[in-house]
């Protein structure tokens, strides 16, 4: 499986950056913790798959890629928003994982907390990495001789996965 | 008070430790499953156990299964916004909470909170 995990793609985040998710994370917590207190537990369990940082994250990554390919001299926005798109296409599917997390808690808590979380957890990392897997296995981009053809991962293959 | 910090700051660093996890994955599309990862969750539903117990949480987790959904539909339309429409990722994914919100109210209208 091509999956890499770099250190050194940690030096494109400014500290900033650190703390704006640090601030939306918390916010989004307590966010929850209002809504479930005013509305009620149907209404903040909803709350808990909140997409808060998404958009912190996706912008995060358009912004990195833009100023890598400006960095060379050539416009990064379609680059950017194409990185942005991925993203979001990950978080699609780890969506999935997510419903399964849920799931495995809802049915699992009542019996052992420490279980439950730990049952959850595992459901999600391996729903999650599943679905990407099969995905990545069962799906053939083709691509047509547009512009966007030399974007990304495409490294000169007529037929290339995501 | 003190809960609201409390959650605050438990929020905050289980944010930020997934977030910086994803930002090590490489390819993109796999470091976008940490997108979906269950960091407010982790610690809502830990602070929901001690203060109201289990059954509390249970109850909070069954809709956070419509929540799941609503996000699956939330990134797929982000998706659309961002290669279809060439919307900036910023105003595509502040857009499309309204998505969210409509699918998970919809769902919980629809099929109603745990018993």
């Amino acid at each position: 499986m091509p999956v890499k995990l770099s250190l050194s793609a940690l030096k494109q985040t400014r500290w900033y950056e650190y703390g704006i998710r640090f601030l939306l994370g918390g916010l989004a917590t307590v966010l929850t913790g209002v809504l479930g207190a005013r509305f009620g537990v149907s209404v903040g369990g909803l709350f808990l798959a909140l997409p808060a940082i998404f958009c912190a994250s996706a912008t995060l990554v358009e912004s990195h890629e833009r100023r890598t390919k400006e960095k060379a001299g050539l416009s990064g926005t379609r680059r950017g928003q194409e990185a942005a798109a991925l993203d979001a296409a990950g978080a699609a599917w780890g969506s999935i994982g997510l419903l399964a997390f849920a799931a495995v808690f809802h049915f699992t808590v009542v019996a052992s907390v420490p279980g439950a979380f730990a049952a959850a957890l595992i459901a999600w990392a391996f729903v999650s990495v599943l679905a990407w897997w099969l995905r990545r296995k069962l799906r053939i981009v083709s691509r047509k001789p547009h512009r966007s053809a030399h974007s990304l991962s495409a490294k000169g293959s007529p037929l290339t996965k995501r | 008070m003190t809960e609201y910090v409390l959650r605050f700051i438990a929020g905050g660093i289980i944010v930020s430790a997934f977030a910086i996890l994803g930002d090590m994955l490489k390819p993109k599309s796999f470091a976008g499953l940490l997108g979906a990862a269950p960091s407010v969750a982790l610690a809502t539903l830990g602070i929901a156990v001690v203060q109201h117990g289990p059954q509390y949480a249970a109850a909070e987790s069954w809709t956070m299964i419509y929540g799941a959904v609503a996000l699956g539909c939330y990134s797929v339309v982000v998706c659309h916004l961002l290669i279809r429409y060439r919307v900036s990722a910023l105003p595509a994914t502040v857009l499309a909470v309204i998505v969210w919100l409509a699918v998970a109210l919809g769902l919980l209208a629809g099929f109603g909170g745990a018993a």
